[in-house]
């Protein structure tokens, strides 16, 4: 008689010793993959975080009648007005060379601003104002400590002369330091002080929302006859091959297609998100299909059969029994897809969706732009202090894409039936 | 139910916008290199005058001409970018899609740097030693060529430093990189006699000898992004790095342009035409779009501005370096007059 407690005991220790092992090695490869998402992380909230506050410089500006006419303020030439503001504070600064340094120490935009400001509250004509004005990105970045002025003058952005106003001005109490609301309120700029995210922000809505009511309802009829009522034959199979293929098809390839389809051949508007969205939807449909399909192949057989044996047709069998089950795993796999398709530049190219974007588009036919597009052409700006904005705008990314997924996961739990 | 409306709904879309859609915006695609020029001055004008901010694409010098070559309708652009001039082949393309009225525009320069961490020695080097440091085959001395045998700078010139040749440029498909191999791989290879002979005699295979870059590991293809390439500049001192002298001056404290020729690539050098590796940057409108589009009159005027492309101008602050006062008056008078293009 064989003894099997013997037998089971066999070489038990050591088993236990590999399961542990395993356990170990898994718990590595978890704290290893965390470390590097945490540095990732890290470091671009610690870069992007330089974008959160901007510096302002009070200047004088003299609002008098025969500078603005109070009939009508906005005629006035502002950018003259701040720039001699500008002199009053130092009156010592005569050449031309010097005097444009000095100018440049308010962001290009601040004569806009001091225009705005005034058409928001006429009260401030007729008398000298200080106006608070936006100042420029090498200011910014000198108050932060991120010019080193122990080198040479002539290799940093920012001279000894500049940094003798600075002081001057921040002995004097006229710089501070505010939220950067202009972030995500305004579009892109070609002066990093007042680029803002918004601009691309609603270009990807636009862009995504085009590319969900085209993908989801197509992708979810086409899984739903492939699954349920396709006659199982060599063309069936085909098209399911191919239906996997797709969704391994670089994205450029999608983008070339619309190009010549949507743009050439229908003549759509170029640049604009309703293209944008088409493309992503090409792209995102085998993504939905083979997701809808796991979903509805996830049901179990018995509800069809139940519903078909009741007497009901197979497509109320269907759409009142296996359909509704399957909704949440197809959401899931749809969002997925639009998160996919949020993160995508290679076939906005095509498209002409790589653009600079100052207004925001009001529809889905004005041209704009994408999240993705916009961190790649900060990325490639020369300006340094792109550099955070290019951070904090992989954030805005970022937060889309976690709040999309978070979607994603609720929606599941809400709607999920449990066998 | 709800799949039927939103179905529906995409449709109808679909067939509202169907139609060409007349255009209020003037769309700008092209060159990379100006794309912050051009952009700097769309962003100005759109905020200073009524009219909407134009679109600017960055999709390389080729890329816009094509476009902007592809016919004369309202949905093909208003006017592109490049960072070199427009060849005759596509003015022909152009003139074969109906596009035959072109205005062309210079618009100031750009110079190419070769660039170094500040923790490293500021070269000084020569268009001939670049060009036998970087070209694929180089001169053997009698007549021929061998494969480039150098690995150190001090084999090409014994005054230059003792450090392995190691070079970060952009890759073929950048306008910098053909940039480059005209003017400072050809300028180096033009000062050898017997090259400078096969030019009259074979010149595809002067072309093929003088502008192709070597390709064993010396020259590293570093991509698109400058940024990048600063940043690999400044972990790696050994080095060297080609890029438009925009990154060099917003760079200053982290990396150093070399000494060309003798010319240091500094502001003033490029503007007097001193510095060797410069190039001139244009941009190409369509006639027939003016008075079309809304503001291409008006933005023609804002880019010939001396606020704009002046001395003291703000595109100046961008890195462009100018065109000469008198050449700057003459573009002027020429663009705004819409004068065509004379090949």
């Amino acid at each position: 008689m064989i003894d099997l407690t013997k037998k089971a005991g066999f070489g038990l220790a050591g088993r236990h010793r590999a399961e542990k092992r395993f356990k170990w090695v898994g718990r590595s490869a978890i704290a290893i993959s965390l470390m590097f998402l945490a540095l990732m992380v890290g470091s671009i909230t610690l870069t992007a975080s330089g974008t959160l506050r901007q510096t302002q410089i009070a200047v004088q500006v003299d609002l008098g009648a025969e500078n603005v006419d109070p009939t009508d303020p906005a005629s006035a030439s502002y950018g003259r007005l701040v720039k001699s503001g500008l002199r009053d504070m130092f009156p010592d600064v005569t050449s031309r060379r010097e005097k444009k340094a000095l100018y440049n120490l308010v962001s290009p935009e601040g004569s806009f601003e001091a225009a705005k400001l005034v058409a928001k509250d006429p009260d401030l004509l007729g008398s000298t104002q200080t106006l608070w004005l936006t100042a420029s990105d090498d200011l910014d970045l000198y108050l932060r400590g991120k010019i080193d002025i122990t080198l040479p003058q002539n290799q940093r952005q920012i001279s000894d002369k500049e940094v003798v106003w600075i002081n001057a001005l921040q002995a004097n109490n006229q710089l501070r330091r505010v939220a950067n609301w202009n972030f995500l309120t305004g579009g892109d700029s070609r002066e990093p002080e007042i680029a803002g995210i918004l601009s691309a922000l609603v270009g990807s809505l636009y862009s995504l929302a085009v590319c969900f009511a085209l993908s989801f309802p197509i992708g979810i009829g086409a899984a739903i006859y492939l699954e349920e009522f396709a006659p199982a034959n060599r063309l069936s199979d085909l098209i399911e091959v191919n239906i996997n293929n797709l969704a391994a098809v670089p994205s450029i390839v999608f983008g070339l297609l619309g190009l010549s389809i949507f743009l050439g051949y229908m003549g759509l508007p170029r640049s604009s998100p309703l293209v944008g969205g088409m493309v992503l939807a090409l792209m995102t449909l085998p993504t939905i299909i083979i997701a809808a399909r796991a979903a509805l192949r996830s049901v179990p057989p018995s509800f069809k059969e139940a519903a078909l044996a009741l007497g009901a047709s197979p497509v109320q069998a269907v759409f009142h029994h296996v359909f509704p089950v399957a909704m949440p795993g197809m959401l899931t796999g749809a969002i997925i897809g639009m998160a996919q398709a949020l993160g995508e530049t290679a076939p906005l190219l095509m498209i002409g969706m790589v653009a600079f974007i100052v207004d925001i588009p009001d529809s889905i036919l004005e041209p704009a732009t994408a999240l993705p597009v916009q961190i790649f052409l900060w990325a490639d700006s020369p300006e340094r202090a792109f550099t955070e904005k290019t951070a904090a705008a992989i954030i805005v990314l970022l937060i889309f894409l976690i709040s999309m997924n978070l979607i994603a996961i609720l929606l599941r739990r809400k709607l999920e039936t449990r066998f | 139910m709800s799949v039927r409306t939103t179905l529906t709904a995409a449709a109808a879309l679909l067939a509202i916008a169907a139609p060409a859609i007349a255009r209020d915006q003037i769309q700008i695609v092209g060159s990379s290199t100006v794309f912050p020029f051009s952009t700097t001055v769309a962003e100005r004008f759109g905020k200073s005058t009524d009219f909407k901010t134009p679109v600017v694409e960055s999709t390389g010098s080729g890329g816009g001409l094509k476009l902007f070559c592809a016919g004369t309708g309202l949905d093909t652009p208003d006017i592109t970018n490049a960072s070199r001039r427009i060849k005759s082949s596509e003015v022909e393309l152009c003139a074969s899609n109906g596009v035959t009225e072109i205005v062309e525009a210079t618009i100031g320069f750009d110079g190419i740097v070769l660039a170094n961490s500040i923790e490293a020695d500021q070269l000084n080097v020569s268009l001939r030693e670049l060009f036998l440091a970087l070209a694929k085959d180089v001169p053997n001395g009698d007549g021929g060529t061998m494969p480039n045998p150098y690995k150190m700078w001090n084999e090409v010139n014994a005054d230059l430093p003792a450090v392995k040749i190691e070079v970060l440029g952009p890759p073929p498909t950048s306008g910098t990189r053909d940039a480059f191999a005209e003017l400072a791989m050809e300028g180096g290879c033009k000062t050898f006699d017997w090259i400078k002979a096969l030019k009259k005699e074979d010149k595809s295979a002067y072309k093929a000898l003088c502008h192709t870059l070597r390709e064993d590991g010396a020259y590293i293809e570093a991509g698109e992004n400058d940024n990048l390439i600063v940043q690999k500049l400044q972990a790696n001192p050994a080095a060297f790095g080609i890029f438009g002298y925009s990154f060099l001056e917003q760079n200053g404290d982290v990396v150093q342009g070399s000494v060309v020729n003798g010319v240091s690539a500094e502001f003033e050098e490029i503007a007097a035409g001193n510095y060797p590796i410069a190039r001139s940057l244009f941009f190409y409108v369509k006639k027939s779009h003016v008075g079309e589009v809304p503001g291409i009159a008006e933005f023609l005027s804002e880019f010939t501005n001396e606020d704009t492309w002046g001395d003291e101008g703000y595109l100046a602050d961008k890195g462009l370096i100018p065109l000469s006062a008198k050449e700057r008056e003459a573009w002027a008078a020429k663009i705004n007059g819409l004068s065509l293009l004379d090949m």
